[in-house]
């Protein structure tokens, strides 16, 4: 096997700097956003006493789920002794601490008192899956670095094994974390929509889509800047399947979500409002989890993946899937939360309070911004570790970059 | 030298060593006796100063036991769908009003009224924390300021909410407001502020003081008496014995949280 | 040597040039020494626990009270901060308390000198309610100076 060799990336060209530039200016925006909302509260926003978790959060789940989905390439080489992916392992790392810092950031400063930050990281109630999740995040923050420094020292790389024994850990850890994550909503009882064990399975298949896109997604930008193509073409076809893979694998659990709830007369009203009555999240649902997210990218890499496009097949069903990602969390979250409570089953029910009436939701600027710029904090720290760390790989005989 | 040495000659005859142990023991103890006596006369004003000073005798109420468990049993038939009392009552009492909103605004109490789509028969009763002895809320709570005191009351302790608004999430009965707009001018018994999430305290502080909740006696005053409040645990309240009694109903009593609400008639 | 004396000269002068002015303001006007503050006096004989006591340890007892009377409905202790409200209530020039948003209210007193700004106003009120015998009252609309109040909290705690 080849000898990869790892380079910071050195080149500093003005579109690599613009790009940095619009992300700092972008995060500038969310932290104004958040201060916004936090001075004069979340009546800004467009989040009420129906719909209590918004925009934000979308986006900060998303990106949380896509963190630990960005450590698959690296846990491949690690536990599974693919080492074709092995070049990749280092970015991997530095792509789920970024993506992670980007979520926790959006959903900290969506908090009503982030000022209370210290509260929430001293006092614990470990019933909470929340509770968990805080030890959750920030452990696995500290596991990648580690295991990064695992996969960088010299003197640890003599032997294999422990780059083997970090990356079991982290790949235990964010399976663990991922399996929280779906069970924040899982695990509520209240909600017609959550409430269901296979949302656990669904958010760890949904995390190694997004994650796999962002990978790829970096790699192709990179591979720009440093005007050498990082993946070869074996690589690409490898990508190629895994995202297949992984979709499917997506399309299946949702499936099976919303059909064994169809089954159910107690859930038939609320799946018929996420899948044919819903207004908005009915469509979101169809066209943007379904459709542009998962079928759309499909076809693209299976008709146009190998051959003369395959590059542009990629990199278009890399973004693609990310919006599906955003759309499906959109849909869980908010569509989820949209349904009213069913207080008396079978009742028609009204109030001062909109019982019985499904909420109305419309995302604020403050809530897009703030939550947008959890992206950009991640691609900032990716862009500034890549400079600073030697993350790129260099194959020895590396393919030329493809024209575009 | 030879301290405390009386020889005749300068010399010795007791045993020197001795008797400088000994002066030495004696000055010792009288240090140590000092001590203790100043330690003794200090104690008490250190004690006292560490448990709250002088007023520190004055007469607080003891903890609250689990002995008790507090309830309410709300009568459908006797509730009229234009009758607000209870939530103007609670409203006025705790400062939340409606600010032109509905969707932001806060309400611990609300009247629901619900109909039989195919019968047209229908009811109207008033829904606010049930007080539940499961409590999802209290559950997901990553601080554990969504609490569950002894006697049953379900409270948020704003000084340890973080506005996460997970419990607002977990509750079936919507029972929690967030409150999204700075609060000014709070009743001094009712302290609440913006970032942080509510819901129906079930009075706390004046059952306490041996009261019932504000809703339970305006309703009173409206002549309806609908909602009777008690001790579900004492077989001898009026509340225990009519759910002993009637047919009595929980708001999604299948999800097993076991409410502290029952409602007749509904 | 010589430059080191002129330095500790220099430094005298300007400590000196403090203490000086403000030390002989005080003796001729006879007006408070305004390096301190001076809380105004509460009603009654006494505080629940000695000034000096309550300097320093007074947020360690209410928060420990808080905890006590939130989680287990222990009420009537002494180190309530409606307690210490209604003690200390100072009277605005209308001859009613004033709230937290006047410089005059009695914690504004050493936290504005301390530079520690706190959070209790943000829920609790800042003055003392009426009367128990009064609690079945219609509470005013919009008492005095809540507008302020509440402008006063947007700028000092946003």
């Amino acid at each position: 096997m080849a000898k990869v060799e790892y380079r910071k990336c050195t080149e500093h060209s003005v579109f690599f700097w613009g790009l940095l530039g619009l992300h700092i200016l972008v995060i500038a925006a969310g932290l104004g956003a958040a201060l916004y909302m936090e001075h004069y509260g979340h009546i800004v926003t467009g989040m009420s006493n129906q719909i209590v978790w918004g925009t934000p959060h979308v986006f900060a789940v998303f990106l949380i789920v896509a963190a630990s989905g960005a450590l698959n390439v690296a846990s491949f080489s690690s536990v599974f002794l693919r080492l074709a992916y092995k070049p990749y392992a280092r970015l991997s790392g530095l792509l789920a601490i970024a993506l992670l810092a980007g979520g926790l950031a959006v959903l900290v400063l969506d908090l009503g008192r982030p000022d209370r930050l210290t509260v929430a990281m001293t006092t614990y109630n470990f019933k909470s899956i929340f509770a968990w999740n805080i030890y959750l995040y920030t452990g696995f923050m500290g596991i990648v670095a580690a295991y990064l420094f695992v996969m960088m020292d010299r003197q640890l790389q003599r032997s294999s094994l422990p780059t083997r024994v970090m990356g079991g850990i982290a790949f235990f850890w964010r399976f663990a974390l991922t399996t929280g994550t779906g069970s924040i909503f899982g695990f509520l009882i209240a909600r017609d929509a959550y409430s269901a064990a296979v949302m656990a399975p669904l958010f760890i298949a949904a995390s190694f889509v997004y994650g796999l896109a962002f990978t790829v997604l970096v790699l192709l930008m990179m591979s720009r800047e440093v005007r050498r193509s990082l993946i070869d073409d074996d690589m690409l076809g490898k990508f190629r399947g895994l995202f297949i893979l992984f979709s499917l694998a997506v399309l299946y659990l949702t499936a099976l979500h919303h059909l064994t709830k169809l089954y159910a007369a107690e859930y038939r009203s609320v799946e018929a409002f996420l899948l044919r009555d819903g207004g908005i999240y009915t469509a979101v649902f169809w066209l943007g989890h379904i459709g542009a997210g998962n079928l759309l990218p499909l076809g693209i890499l299976l008709i146009w993946g190998s051959g003369r496009h395959a590059w542009h097949a990629v990199a278009t069903a890399a973004i693609l899937f990310l919006i599906g990602g955003v759309a499906h969390m959109y849909v869980t979250i908010i569509g989820g939360q949209a349904f009213p409570l069913r207080l008396f089953p079978g009742m028609e029910v009204t109030s001062s309070f909109q019982d019985g009436a499904v909420a109305g939701y419309w995302p604020s600027i403050p809530e897009i911004l703030l939550g947008v710029s959890g992206i950009s904090i991640a691609m900032l720290i990716t862009g500034f570790g890549l400079k600073l760390l030697p993350f790129l790989p260099r194959l020895a005989g590396g393919s030329p970059l493809q024209s575009t | 030298m030879t301290e405390g040495c009386s020889g005749a000659n300068g010399s010795c005859q007791c045993k020197t060593g001795d008797r400088r142990e000994d002066a030495a023991m004696q000055s010792r103890r009288n240090f140590l006796l000092r001590t203790a006596a100043l330690a003794t006369i200090l104690a008490p004003g250190v004690t006292l100063y560490a448990f709250g000073g002088e007023a520190a005798a004055a007469n607080p109420t003891p903890p609250v036991s689990s002995k008790v468990r507090w309830g309410l049993l709300i009568d459908a038939s006797k509730c009229e769908e234009s009758c607000t009392a209870c939530v103007e009552a609670c409203s006025s009492a705790y400062g939340w009003k409606s600010t032109g909103h509905p969707g932001t605004d806060p309400q611990w109490i609300r009247k629901v009224s619900a109909k039989d789509p195919k019968s047209g028969a229908g009811f109207s009763v008033p829904v606010m924390c049930q007080h539940c002895a499961n409590p999802p809320c209290v559950d997901v709570c990553p601080t554990g300021a969504s609490f569950k005191r002894a006697d049953g009351i379900v409270l948020v302790d704003r000084h340890i909410c973080i506005g996460c608004r997970y419990c607002m999430m977990a509750c079936p009965y919507k029972a929690r407001s967030f409150v999204h707009e700075p609060v000014t001018d709070q009743k001094p018994d009712a302290p609440r502020g913006k970032g942080t999430v509510e819901s129906c305290t079930l009075c706390a502080h004046r059952i306490d003081a041996g009261g019932v909740p504000h809703c339970v006696e305006a309703c009173k005053k409206a002549g309806r008496e609908a909602i009777l409040f008690g001790d579900l645990n004492d077989p001898s309240s009026e509340i225990a014995k009519r759910v002993a009694t009637y047919r009595t109903a929980r708001i999604r009593e299948d999800l097993g949280c076991d409410t502290g609400v029952y409602y007749t008639n509904i | 040597m010589v430059r080191a004396l002129i330095a500790a000269l220099l430094l005298g002068a300007s400590i000196a040039g403090v203490y000086v002015p403000a030390a002989l303001a005080q003796s001729q006007t006879g007006a408070q020494n305004d390096l301190v503050p001076h809380p105004p006096k509460g009603r009654g004989e006494h505080c629940v626990a000695d000034t000096a006591f309550m300097r320093r340890y007074h947020m360690t007892m209410l928060k420990h009270q808080r905890d006590e009377t939130v989680h287990e409905g222990v009420r009537g202790k002494p180190f309530s901060i409606g307690g210490c409200i209604s003690c200390h209530a100072v009277k605005g020039a209308d001859g009613l308390p004033v709230s937290y948003e006047d410089p005059k209210h009695f914690c504004r007193s050493c936290h504005d000198y301390a530079a520690v700004s706190i959070d209790c106003f943000e829920c609790h009120a800042s003055r003392p309610g009426p009367k128990p015998q009064d609690a079945s009252a219609e509470p005013e609309p919009g008492a005095p100076g809540s507008t302020a109040l509440a402008n006063y909290l947007q700028e000092s705690h946003p």
